[in-house]
């Protein structure tokens, strides 16, 4: 079973939704953030999303943009970044790994994929890369064992939907109305989204952009979402304190869906 | 998607899923309008009428060869950009958009932007990188002249890529109102191909101005390429012609350097500002920061259509360096009365070396802006 699976079905058993703490590999250093991705998984972090740096983040607001761009002035490469990626692994056998990144770095690496997959990721999203260009990409990620995720819309018809569905795996990163990574109104979620990709078959939704409060995660897992990635005020945080434990671990509490407490989750 | 986007391997649709939608209803538009006399018949009016197409074929009267220019400096706005932008411009208020965004290296299709914006309506926001904003002052003041407002881009080398990034960004959030009005032949699809389609009128012309005056097609076809839009229009209608196509590539201060914009020729294939083209990147994938004396072709990808021509052979590319398009320009200038853009003076470059080379060959260049905006630059360059 993959981790993703077995992580949804131990969630779901503790009536809790999903805490994805997003962190840029190499950001601001190779030590530091080697240290920040331990504090995000021992702070409650369901599933650790990673970006590789690429100079040009189209998707991504200023945050994440300068998080990337620190990691490059230190130097970072991509494979240092399979480094941190496979100490993590080494660390923590059971956390799910995905890896968040752009299409010009997954191309100009042969092998790029494969060497994800050894280092021990579980999952790989290129931001650029809409269920249109998709095909190719999915078939050799699967070919290396792991997982393709795939990005849905308010906007995205229910034709593309079908075709993310059938294309992903591992979940549906699932975005609200502003196309870009921290730059909008935290806390407002698509129920109609989840609803047409429940009706697609596409694999389990989690809401990717917009939660920065614990409000926002519990907005997001009532509007139907299994799980909530966090990325902008998580390293935000890292930028100006140095720490992520504080966010990550109150943003956890809020993805508890059961009112009584009885069976709240591992950092209890 | 009704079009593949795909030239051989080149171009496609390389953007996050929430901008596939608007691009999909730009595309309809596109084909829907190329199909509407109505629409045909406006966009011609306004080209003749408001622009002043066609633009004239000069022959050089005094350099050496047999060089013909043709005059896209001499339209109005002074550069090749206001062919498409009015295109562009009429298809946003086709799609009900009220809003123009655009970016810009030079300044010269954030002038044309703000032109159409003016003309037909529209608010506009030009996103320019900063350093680009210092370079060319006068054509910030003009774009604000027109009404249009400018947003300096820090972020990474401050120049064009930079601001394709923030439009692209901007784009995200406001595609339900906003029209991304691209200034060139690059990006996704379908820009590549609606832009060509737009400036294929500078080719169409000069292709039957030549046989006109001369009385059979030119030896040779030759024009400066940044993103590629004016080469791309230039070649367009030469395609099936037996007819040598060179595109010119910024050498900046030589090839063999960092300091340079030569994307097809030091470039290798990559992904960037949505389409698989050629790149200039590092050996992991990261866009390396260009230089270019001429902002218009100091940009990091290419046309992918360009990327087409190159591996089948069709189209040559060459490279012309800062210290040739300078002399160009001031030749241009000194044996001709012609002042014209940085840009255009890499292809007078290229084409100078072929009229010496070759003088008995008939060499049809785009002259694709005028140098007005550049003369500010010369001034301290040649002092």
């Amino acid at each position: 079973m993959s981790r993703y699976r077995a992580m949804f079905e131990t969630l779901s058993n503790r009536n809790e939704g999903a805490l994805g703490a997003f962190l840029m590999l190499g950001d601001p250093d190779l030590h530091t953030s080697a240290r920040l991705l331990d504090e995000a998984v021992e702070a409650g972090a369901d599933m650790i999303e990673v970006g590789i740096p690429f100079s040009d983040p189209v998707a991504d607001g200023p945050v994440i943009q300068a998080a990337a761009r620190r990691a490059l002035v230190a130097g970072v490469r991509v494979g240092d970044c399979f480094g941190l990626i496979a100490a993590l692994r080494a660390r923590h056998s059971d956390v799910p790994i995905g890896i968040l990144t752009y299409a010009n770095i997954v191309v100009a690496r042969a092998g790029f994929i494969r060497d994800a997959a050894e280092a021990g990721a579980d999952s790989l999203l290129i931001a650029d890369v809409p269920a249109l260009e998709a095909e190719p990409y999915v078939r050799e990620v699967e070919q290396a064992g792991i997982e393709p995720v795939l990005i849905a819309a308010p906007n995205t018809p229910n034709l593309t939907l079908r075709r993310i569905a059938s294309l992903s795996k591992a979940y549906t990163y699932c975005v609200s109305r502003s196309g870009i990574t921290g730059t909008h109104e935290g806390g407002q979620f698509n129920r109609g989204l989840i609803e047409r990709l429940e009706a697609s078959g596409a694999p389990a939704p989690i809401f990717g952009f917009g939660i920065s409060r614990p409000e926002h995660v519990r907005s997001a897992l009532e509007a139907g979402a299994r799980g909530v990635i966090c990325g902008s005020a998580i390293v935000d945080r890292a930028s100006r304190h140095g720490s992520v434990s504080e966010v990550v671990g109150l943003l956890k509490t809020a993805t508890f869906n059961d009112k009584g407490g009885t069976t709240r989750g591992r950092n209890d | 998607m009704r079009l593949t986007g795909r030239f051989g391997r080149y171009g496609g649709c390389y953007v996050p899923e929430i901008l596939v939608p608007p691009l999909e209803q730009l595309e309809a538009a596109f084909l829907d309008a190329q199909e509407d006399e109505a629409f045909g018949a406006e966009l011609t009016g306004l080209l003749a009428n408001y622009a002043g197409r066609p633009t004239p074929l000069t022959r050089c009267r005094n350099l050496p060869g047999n060089v013909y220019l043709k005059r896209e400096d001499l339209l109005h706005g002074g550069a090749h950009k206001t062919n498409q932008v009015l295109a562009q411009g009429l298809l946003a208020r086709r799609m009900g958009k009220t809003r123009l965004i655009a970016e810009t290296g030079a300044g010269q299709h954030g002038v044309a932007t703000a032109m159409a914006g003016a003309l037909l309506g529209f608010q506009t926001v030009i996103y320019m990188g900063a350093e680009d904003v210092e370079r060319q002052k006068l054509n910030v003041f003009r774009m604000k002249l027109m009404g249009a407002e400018v947003v300096a881009v820090e972020s990474g080398g401050r120049t064009l890529k930079d601001a394709i990034n923030e439009a692209l960004r901007d784009w995200s959030a406001s595609f339900e109102t906003t029209h991304y009005l691209l200034g060139t032949a690059a990006g996704p699809h379908p820009f590549p191909t609606m832009v060509r389609e737009f400036q294929r009128v500078i080719g169409r012309e000069a292709r039957s101005q030549i046989i006109e005056q001369i009385g059979r097609l030119p030896d040779v076809v030759v024009a400066c390429v940044g993103g590629g839009s004016n080469a791309i229009g230039l070649f367009a209608d030469f395609l099936d012609d037996d007819v040598r196509l060179i595109g010119v590539e910024a050498a900046g201060k030589g090839l063999d350097g960092k300091q340079q914009g030569a994307t097809l020729l030091r470039g290798r294939r990559g992904i960037l500002h949505g389409a698989e083209t050629y790149v200039l990147q590092d050996d992991e994938g990261q866009i390396e920061d260009t230089w270019s004396v001429s902002a218009g072709l100091d940009y990091p990808a290419v046309g992918p259509e360009h990327a087409h021509l190159k591996d089948i052979g069709r189209a040559e590319y060459v490279g012309a360096t800062d210290a040739e398009a300078l002399a160009s320009f001031k030749l241009l200038a000194e044996s001709e009365g012609i002042l014209c853009a940085f840009e255009s003076a890499h292809a007078v470059a290229h084409a100078l070396k072929i009229a010496d080379a070759e003088p008995e060959r008939a060499v049809l260049v785009g002259l694709s802006g005028r140098g007005d905006k550049d003369v500010g630059q010369a001034q301290a360059l040649f002092a």
